[in-house]
């Protein structure tokens, strides 16, 4: 069994939840891992201040694709404004895996284009 | 299928880097066009210039400073000779993006300007290519691409074409590809831009390491290249310049070094090489550089080229029975330098490159800083594998195997 590529991983990878595009969102944000051409976008709908369906998009590899498809459980149901507050440790203690350093971005490019669609916040995770 | 490499040289042991384990197993280095290991004579030349040569060039009349001169500026013509250019015309620069923006500021801001267009292509690496991109926005000039084939090689007839239209005053392009290998007809080129009245540049920067290189039967008015790729250390750069252009130029870097003489109100400029080295130049690298090019020289260009070639052939006839593993670029070695960009159903790049990494093997995942590219061949990213001349026939071998576990992980 490998360490990073557990089966869970793959497993979402491969089958990735809440993927696509909501007709009308109500928030959404796009990025570009500028590194490696990776990009993500969401399409956030949110009724009553909470997070009631969501959507990623795009393209990357085995870890970026898992992680916004295992967050986007997480997300979905939360108070926004909790969910603009989510940080680079929650991700990577949800994802459960050892992350490297040079695989950090593109685990957390997905809660980047999340905190950009709800508050613009485009400068997020700062450098590490 | 060593069998198939039948110009093998075997020079790692020359490599100290190739000798270090990592977790008890040896490394295979296959990134050579990101940057190139070093042979220990390269290493040995920086450690004894600064032990018993360094001082300051140019300057001083003391034995060590002329030992520092003569050190830096006996690189200089050794390099010149190694890829028949002038010496007038050989200027060291940081690396091959600093060379090439020497040109687009010094050349490009005086001779390109409202209507005129830049000529470059679909290959380019990024430092080939952004500098155009800011010559034409600030000049109102207009940058043009040619295409590519499906293989990813240029057509001289669609040079022609753009050349007939009048208004090309540059066509930038490079050697060989660093994103897909592919060797371009640079000689042709150069003589074909050259009678529409336009100036060329060539980016070298793949093809010095890989090929005999003769700028001055390549017939281009520039070619830029860099050293750390050419088994030289990194901070320095090359660019080789017809005299008579570059002594009609305007300096690039102004300051220490470069000036004839300097008046309150004006300056004049040093003379050809000088002129656009401004402030103490890179003087250890310049000369380990030298030191590179000798062991280069030694082994000699065509057996490099034919060594690599060879392991070329090995790598395009064993990738292909990987499931799922599409090999791009041209489909002969021979029209292609020692790159080899690939993809694999079901893993991204990254991902590859992370599984090869536990197996020692050192590959590029991601778009090789050629995003325009990428785009025409309709991927995000490739994996790419890379040789230098200390690569073997066992080193294409333990890519396959890997690349065959890293499909285990994933299940596909």
């Amino acid at each position: 069994m490998d360490d990073l590529y557990r089966d869970y991983i793959l497993e979402h990878y491969k089958r990735p939840r809440n993927f696509g595009e909501l007709e009308s969102p109500d928030l959404e944000a796009h990025a570009k891992n500028p590194l490696c051409g990776d990009e993500i976008g969401v399409h956030i709908q949110v009724d009553d201040g909470r997070i009631t369906d969501l959507r990623f998009h795009g393209h990357g590899c085995a870890i970026s694709q898992a992680s916004a498809s295992i967050a986007s459980e997480e997300l979905i149901g939360m108070p926004v404004q909790d969910a603009a507050d989510l940080d680079a440790d929650w991700l990577i203690e949800l994802l459960g895996i050892p992350i490297s350093a040079t695989r950090r971005k593109c685990a957390l490019l997905n809660l980047k284009v999340v905190r950009e669609a709800i508050n613009g916040d485009t400068s997020w995770p700062a450098a590490s | 299928m060593s069998s198939l490499v039948s110009t093998a040289l075997d020079l790692r042991r020359d490599f100290p880097i190739l000798g270090r384990q990592i977790d008890g197993r040896p490394i295979i280095y296959l990134d050579s066009s990101n940057t190139s290991q070093k042979p220990a004579s390269v290493i040995e030349s920086i450690d004894d210039y600064y032990r018993r040569h360094n001082a300051n060039i140019h300057r001083a009349v003391y034995q060590l400073a002329q030992e520092a001169t003569d050190l830096f500026e006996g690189a200089r013509d050794r390099i010149a000779a190694f890829t028949g250019a002038p010496r007038t015309g050989t200027i060291f620069t940081r690396n091959a993006t600093e060379a090439i923006n020497l040109v687009a500021y010094a050349w490009g801001r005086e001779h390109v300007g409202p209507g005129d267009a830049v000529l470059i292509t679909e290959l380019e690496h990024h430092s080939n290519l952004v500098p155009w991109q800011l010559l034409c926005q600030e000049r109102g000039a207009e940058l043009r691409y040619l295409t590519i084939s499906d293989e990813g090689t240029l057509s001289l007839h669609q040079l022609d074409e753009e050349l007939a239209r009048g208004n090309v005053k540059l066509a930038a392009f490079t050697h060989i590809s660093n994103a897909l290998g592919t060797i371009n007809p640079v000689a042709e080129m150069c003589a074909r831009v050259g009678a529409a009245g336009a100036t060329s540049l060539v980016d070298g920067s793949q093809a010095v390491p890989q090929l005999p290189v003769d700028v001055g039967a390549l017939g281009a008015d520039f070619y830029a290249w860099t050293g750390h790729k050419a088994l030289g250390p990194t901070g320095i750069g090359v660019l080789h310049g017809r005299p008579e252009i570059l002594e009609a130029m305007r300096p690039f870097i102004t300051g220490g070094d470069m000036i004839g003489s300097v008046g309150r109100e004006r300056s004049s400029w040093n003379e050809l090489p000088w002129k656009f080295e401004a402030g103490t130049s890179m003087i250890a690298e310049a000369v380990g550089l030298g030191v590179a090019i000798d062991y280069l020289s030694a082994i000699g260009m065509p057996a490099v080229r034919a060594h690599e070639q060879a392991l070329t052939e090995q790598a395009l006839a064993e990738l292909p029975d990987v499931p799922g593993l599409r090999v791009l670029g041209p489909s002969e070695a021979q029209d292609r330098g020692g790159v080899i960009s690939f993809t694999l159903d079901g893993l991204h790049p990254h991902d590859v490159a992370e599984l090869l990494n536990r197996d020692n093997v050192c590959v590029r995942a991601g778009h090789h800083c050629a995003q325009p590219l990428m785009q025409c061949l309709g991927v995000a990213a490739t994996v790419r594998a890379s040789f230098g001349p200390y690569n073997v026939a066992g080193d294409v071998d333990a890519l396959v195997a890997s690349l065959y576990r890293a499909r285990e992980v994933f299940g596909v």
